[in-house]
């Protein structure tokens, strides 16, 4: 969201600085905003004065924001970002469970690198959403089959991320660890972990975009919460201002996670900042 | 910071990378008295740094044994540690949690721990930069930072491995006085490899030299002169040029030692010569 280095004069404080950039950062990000919903709105504005698709005019961004009150009264809002929030949640936590110790085990073992490397990118490659017959089968619920496609969908983009991040670690650290007293334990909480962190971030990150995406088509079929649920339930309602509110609130969600991801990163970046 | 010297004993001491590869060193055998400092110079390739790694427990010996007092080495530990020739530092801490990693590992309590680290800082006069970040240090401090680190754990021996190389001529000279001063006032065995004749004069108490391959220690010098040593100190310049004769009459006695460089007319090119 930063732009670069702006060239500022030597008597400039530096908070002077930092205020004027975030300043500036603000006033583009509204900015930005506000030619999306003004695009947004010309285009609900043409749906209304076509006489063929005048019945769509609840797509434009005035009815839309006039549904949201009565979506939040009625819970449905909250309900679907729980219910998915909950499915995104669980399966972001097995892939991370599962995606880290298998990067770490490709970031540091030849052997299992180079046997495990054609499965895996062939697995990564098929689309997560080919596997809802095969989950619909294997699992006993929808919910668990959509918690399954989240899972496969982040679990390569963490283990890979996390296998790159250890690939970039020094060895001399373990032998300067090691000479120091450290443990294997020491090894993999002290030095692995805050030395791959910022990778396994950005893995996570990865993972969430590719998630989120899945997550809605998924909730298409079978279940009967979510936004994707409420969406397709909007649609067949033919409440069109319902369904813009929520693809709304997904974009949001999307952004807000994905923001939170980038702060996750920076925190635990140890690389020195251009700037 | 209490610290005590140790007496180096070592046997018969070979070793060889694989059993089907060529013995790095043969039969080295050299005693070392409590709080000396050992100065081994030679050429790259004639296994120098393989004898410290040894020493230092990182590596295990074909045959032979290493005794510091009583203990036989066969691990690497906080009593003998070993400093490379980067400082190879953890990049996500601060200088001062850089310095007490060993500590940590150890499993001290945070206001012990916080008390010896500013010890090991101010002996390698890097206090006021216990919170950097160990990235926006010089190479020397950066160095400096890694001394402290090993000095922390109270080491009964401290092994060099061409330390200093990487640094400019004036943080190296600092470097050199610096760590035999601290060596002399606290106590403790050090063992430098080195290619650098006049880094064993300003360094020694007894400097040795190692040629051939496979390796042997060929020669040795007691470096008997008073701190501080100046370069330019006419008895300084006079060691230099006895060591500098022995080392190419090493040299040309074991003309295997250079067989790998071809073209080598048995001039001792890879000593570092400063006039």
């Amino acid at each position: 969201m930063s732009d670069g280095a702006p060239s500022v004069g030597i008597g400039e404080s530096r908070s002077f600085r930092a205020l004027k950039t975030s300043g500036r950062g603000l006033s583009n990000f509204f900015g930005g905003l506000a030619i999306l919903f003004t695009l947004w709105w010309i285009g609900g504005y043409l749906i209304s004065i076509n006489p063929s698709t005048t019945h769509f005019a609840a797509f434009g961004p005035i009815p839309t924001f006039k549904a949201f009150p009565e979506l939040w009264s009625s819970g449905t809002i909250q309900s679907a970002i729980a219910a998915s929030g909950y499915r995104l949640g669980i399966g972001l936590l097995i892939a991370i469970i599962l995606g880290v110790p298998i990067g770490i085990l490709m970031g540091r073992s030849k052997k299992f690198r180079e046997m495990s490397n054609s499965p895996f990118q062939l697995l990564r490659m098929i689309s997560p959403l080919a596997w809802m017959p095969l989950a619909v089968v294997v699992f006993a619920t929808w919910n668990q089959s959509i918690i399954f496609l989240i899972a496969i969908a982040s679990l390569w983009p963490i283990a890979f991320a996390t296998a790159a991040g250890l690939a970039k670690v020094d060895p001399a650290w373990f032998k300067v660890a090691r000479n120091l007293g450290a443990k294997p334990l020491h090894l993999l909480t002290k030095i692995i972990m805050p030395a791959i962190s910022f990778d396994v971030f950005t893995g996570i990150r990865l993972a969430l975009g590719v998630a989120w995406i899945v997550l809605v088509p998924a909730e298409y079929l079978g279940v009967t919460s979510g936004l994707g649920y409420s969406i397709e339930d909007a649609r067949e309602t033919l409440s069109y201002d319902h369904l813009t509110a929520i693809v709304l609130v997904i974009g949001a969600i999307g952004y807000i996670l994905d923001s939170t991801c980038v702060l996750f990163i920076k925190r635990f970046s140890w690389h020195h900042a251009e700037s | 910071m209490s610290i005590r010297g140790v007496r180096i004993k070592i046997q018969e001491l070979s070793h060889r990378y694989t059993p089907k590869s060529p013995v790095t060193f043969d039969k080295v055998n050299l005693d070392a008295k409590q709080g000396e400092i050992i100065v081994i110079i030679g050429r790259s390739g004639c296994g120098k740094s393989t004898l410290l790694h040894i020493l230092a427990g990182l590596l295990r010996p074909t045959d032979g044994t290493v005794y510091l007092d009583d203990t036989l080495v066969t691990a690497p530990s906080p009593q003998w540690v070993m400093m490379f020739q980067a400082p190879h530092l953890f990049p996500w801490m601060q200088v001062s949690q850089n310095v007490g990693i060993g500590l940590r590992f150890a499993g001290w309590d945070e206001t012990k721990m916080s008390d010896r680290v500013a010890d090991a800082l101010s002996l390698v006069d890097l206090q006021d930069y216990a919170d950097n970040n160990v990235q926006d240090l010089s190479g020397g401090q950066q160095q400096r930072v890694a001394l402290a680190r090993s000095l922390v754990m109270e080491p009964e021996l401290l092994l060099l491995d061409e330390p200093f190389s990487a640094l400019d001529a004036f943080t190296r000279a600092s470097l050199q006085h610096d760590v035999r001063s601290i060596a002399k006032r606290l106590g403790f065995n050090v063992v430098i490899v080195t290619h650098d004749i006049d880094e064993a004069v300003l360094m020694a108490d007894r400097a040795l030299i190692m040629a051939g391959s496979p390796g042997k220690i060929y020669d040795e010098l007691e470096v008997n002169l008073p701190d501080p040593r100046e370069r330019q100190d006419p008895a300084v310049q006079a060691m230099r040029a006895r060591l500098m004769e022995a080392f190419q009459n090493a040299a040309n006695e074991h003309p295997s030692a250079s067989s790998k460089d071809v073209g080598d007319d048995s001039k001792p090119h890879s000593v570092t010569q400063h006039a």
